[in-house]
C-alpha cells in the first residue's frame, strides 16, 4: 500500500484550522486523515491504542503542544498528521501551562525497525525546540507546514 | 561539569527523543557536557565506558526501568521522570549539579571495567557480555536469598533430616504447633524459591540479550537446562540462546501481514521451541552420558589414594555449584553412605560424604570472605550478597555462590575449584567421618573430629577467598559505591 520511502507527513496530513472540543475530538479528527491517506488501516483500533497511551500519562508539553502517540498494529508506515488549533480554541492537553494550539499525533508501526523508527526520533527531538514550532505557527498553509517538517526531519 | 542521562518513555517514540533533545539543549546553554543514551524503540547505543568513567554525574529522566544501571553504581544521580526533563530540563540538570556538589568528596569515579582497554579488539562484544550475564544475575539474587535462606533456617529448626518433607505431606497436615512442620514448610518453599534460580538467572539473561522476546524462550530453556541437570552453567548456556534466537527472528525482515503477529506469537513460538528443544535433545545425551562416565571413574578411583579422591571430589562439587559435575559427587558421597548406614568404624563412605560436604561449602564462604576483606574489589550488591553466602554456605548451600559466579564463571570458579580441592584432601587427610547425607554447621555434631573439619574448611575458605581477590584483582577494580541504602541488593 504504501513504500518504505513514503515520507514521514505530507500537505493532506496537515489541518491548519483544527477546530475540537477537545482532545478526543482533535485525535479523532487527525487520525482520520492518516486513515484516508492508506497510512492506518483501523482507525478504531489506532485511536483505542493512542487513548490507552494518552491514559498512562497526558502528553501535553510546556509551550503549547499536544503530542498524541501510539505504536500500533494498525500503522503501517510512521507518520505525523499535525493540527494547528484555531486562535483562541486551545485544547487542553494535560500540560502544566495550559492549552495546546499545536498538535503531533505519531503513528508508529508496532514492529518497525530500529533504522525506520530514526526517522521519529529526529522528529522528536526537533519538537523541542521552540524555533521549530514558531515556524509551522506561523507556515501560511498546509503545504508550508509540511515542507518545514520535511525540510527539518529530513534535512533537505 | 560532564554529565550522561538516561531517556526512555513507554512507547519510546517520542517523550525519550525530546528528553534527549532538551537535556543536551539545556546542558549547552548551561555550559555542561549532557551526553545521552536514547533506551528508545529507534534501538539504543550503550555508552562507551570511557563515556560514563568521566562523568561527574547521571541523570535518569526514565520512565522504564533502566537498562544496566549498574554502570553508573557510584556516581551522583538525580531521578526524574521523562516528561520532567522534557518540560524543565534546564532545572534538571541543575538539580544533578546540585547532587553532584554534595556528593562526598573524594568518591572516586566509576572506572570503566579494565576488560575494555585489555582487548580493545573486541571491547564491546566483552563489555556486553559481561552486562548481559549481570542482567540475568541481578534478577537471580532475591531467589537465591529467599529461597537460600528458607533452607538454611529450614535446617537449623528441623535437622538435617528436613529435606525428606514433601510439599504433599505439608497438605495433608501442617501442625502450626509443630516446629518440625514449620521447618519442613521453609525447606519446601525454599525449594521453589531455588527451583526458579536457573531459569530466572537464564531467562534474564535472555532478556538482556534480545529484549522482551528472549524472556519466553530463555526462561523455558532455563527450566530445562534444570530437568536434564545441566545446572547454572546449562542455564548460562539456555540465556544466550534463547537471547540470539529470538534476537534473529526478531530481526529477520517479514512481510507486513505478518508483522503484527510476529511479537505475540511468532518469536516466542519458535525461539522457545527451538531454545528449549536444542538444551533437551542436544544437550540432554551428552550430559547423561558424561555424568555416567564421571560416576564410573569415582567408583574406580575409590581404591587408589584417599586424599587424591578427596581432592578430586573437592574439585568437583566446585566446578559447576550445583550442576551435573557437583551432583555426580554428591550423589556418589550419599548413595556410597546408603551403602554403610549401619557400619560402625570409620569406612571409606563416611570419609567421602565428609570431604564432599567439607568441599561444598567453602566456595561461598570463601567468596563471601573476598568481599569483607576487599571490599573495593566488589560493587555494593555484591557486597551485601557476601553476607547471606555467609549463612549459605554454613548450611552448604553452595548455590550460594552463584551469583559471583554466573556474574564471572572464568574468574570465580577457579577460585572457588582450588579452595574446595584443597579442603576436600585436607579431610581426607585428617581423617574425618560424616554420617549425615547433608552438610553444614546442624550436622557438625555427627561429623569425626570436628575441630580439625573446621579447620580443613576455614583453610579452603582462605584459600579460595585469596584466589579470588587475586583473579579479580588481575581483571579490574570494581567501583566504590555509595552507601548500602542508596543502592539496595540488586546489580
Amino acid at each position: 500500500m504504501t513504500s518504505e520511502a513514503t515520507d514521514l507527513t505530507a500537505p493532506e496530513l496537515v489541518l491548519v484550522d483544527l477546530r475540537a472540543t477537545d482532545r478526543v475530538d482533535a485525535t479523532r479528527q487527525l487520525a482520520e486523515t492518516l486513515t484516508v491517506a492508506g497510512r492506518v488501516t483501523d482507525l478504531e483500533q489506532f485511536l483505542a491504542d493512542v487513548a490507552a497511551r494518552e491514559e498512562q500519562m497526558a502528553t501535553g508539553i510546556p509551550g503549547g503542544i499536544g503530542l498524541p502517540h501510539a505504536r500500533s498494529a494498525a500503522v503501517t508506515v510512521p507518520s505525523l498528521a499535525i493540527g494547528r488549533v484555531v486562535e483562541g480554541n486551545g485544547i487542553d492537553w494535560g500540560a502544566p501551562d495550559g492549552p495546546a494550539n499545536l498538535v503531533f499525533l505519531i503513528a508508529a508501526p508496532a514492529e518497525g525497525e530500529a533504522d525506520h523508527l530514526q526517522i521519529l526520533a529526529q522528529l522528536a527531538r526537533k519538537l523541542v525546540h521552540v524555533s521549530f514550532r514558531q515556524s509551522l505557527l506561523e507556515a501560511p498553509d498546509a503545504d508550508a507546514v509540511a515542507s518545514t517538517v520535511l525540510k527539518e526531519v529530513y534535512g533537505r | 561539569m560532564k554529565f550522561v542521562a538516561i531517556t526512555s518513555c513507554p512507547t519510546g517514540i517520542a517523550h525519550t527523543y525530546m528528553a534527549a533533545e532538551a537535556l543536551e539543549q539545556a546542558g549547552r546553554d548551561l555550559g555542561h557536557d549532557v551526553q545521552v543514551e536514547t533506551q528508545g524503540s529507534a534501538g539504543s547505543a550503550p555508552f562507551d565506558p570511557a563515556v560514563i568513567a568521566a562523568a561527574d554525574g547521571v541523570i535518569f529522566a526514565a520512565d522504564l526501568e533502566v537498562r544496566d544501571k549498574d554502570r553508573f553504581a557510584g556516581l551522583p544521580s538525580v531521578d526524574v521522570g521523562v516528561k520532567k526533563a522534557v518540560a524543565d530540563a534546564q532545572g534538571v540538570l541543575n538539580a544533578a549539579v546540585a547532587a553532584v556538589e554534595a556528593a562526598p568528596k573524594g568518591t572516586p569515579a566509576v572506572a570503566a571495567p579494565a576488560l575494555a582497554t585489555k582487548v580493545t579488539a573486541n571491547a564491546g562484544v566483552g563489555t556486553r557480555v559481561r552486562q548481559w550475564l549481570m542482567t540475568g544475575v541481578s534478577y537471580m539474587i532475591p531467589f537465591v536469598a529467599a529461597g537460600g535462606i528458607m533452607i538454611a533456617l529450614a535446617f537449623l529448626i528441623g535437622g538435617y533430616e528436613i529435606n525428606t518433607v514433601t510439599a504433599a505431606d505439608l497438605i495433608e497436615s501442617f501442625d502450626p504447633l509443630s516446629s518440625h512442620d514449620w521447618a519442613g514448610l521453609l525447606f519446601v518453599l525454599g525449594g521453589t524459591a531455588f527451583g526458579f534460580l536457573v531459569p530466572v538467572l537464564s531467562g534474564f539473561i535472555a532478556f538482556g540479550v534480545a529484549d522482551r522476546p528472549g524472556i519466553a524462550p530463555g526462561f523455558v530453556g532455563g527450566s530445562i537446562a534444570v530437568a536434564v541437570g545441566a545446572g547454572f552453567l546449562g542455564g548460562l548456556v539456555a540465556g544466550f540462546l534463547g537471547g540470539f534466537v529470538a534476537l534473529f527472528l526478531a530481526r529477520l525482515k517479514v512481510p507486513n501481514a505478518v508483522r503484527g503477529v510476529m511479537p505475540v506469537v511468532v518469536i516466542p513460538l519458535v525461539a522457545t521451541f527451538v531454545t528449549a528443544g536444542i538444551m533437551l535433545v542436544v544437550l540432554g545425551h551428552p550430559l547423561k552420558w558424561l555424568m555416567d562416565e564421571l560416576t564410573a571413574g569415582l567408583n574406580s578411583l575409590s581404591g587408589s589414594g584417599i586424599v587424591l579422591l578427596g581432592v578430586i571430589l573437592g574439585l568437583m562439587m566446585a566446578a559447576d555449584l550445583g550442576g551435573p559435575i557437583n551432583k555426580v559427587a554428591y550423589t556418589f558421597a550419599t548413595t556410597g553412605l546408603a551403602t554403610v548406614a549401619t557400619a560402625s568404624g570409620s569406612p571409606v563412605e563416611l570419609r567421602v560424604m565428609a570431604a564432599v560436604m567439607a568441599a561444598g561449602m567453602t566456595p561461598p564462604l570463601g567468596i563471601a570472605l573476598a568481599t569483607f576483606v576487599r571490599k573495593n574489589l566488589f560493587t555494593d550488591a555484591e557486597r551485601q550478597n557476601g553476607k547471606a553466602a555467609v549463612l549459605l554456605g554454613a548450611f552448604f548451600i553452595t548455590e550460594g555462590a552463584i551469583p559471583f559466579a554466573a556474574a564471572a564463571p572464568l574468574r570465580i570458579i577457579p577460585a572457588a575449584m582450588i579452595g574446595s580441592g584443597l579442603t576436600g584432601g585436607l579431610v581426607m587427610a585428617f581423617g574425618n567421618t560424616l554420617r549425615a547425607p547433608h552438610g553444614g554447621v546442624v550436622v557438625l555434631g555427627l561429623v569425626g573430629q570436628p575441630l580439625l573439619y573446621l579447620l580443613a574448611i576455614l583453610i579452603g575458605s582462605a584459600v579460595t577467598a585469596v584466589a579470588v581477590i587475586a583473579f579479580k584483582g588481575l581483571h579490574r577494580k570494581a567501583p566504590q559505591t555509595r552507601t548500602a541504602a542508596a543502592q539496595p541488593a540488586t546489580v
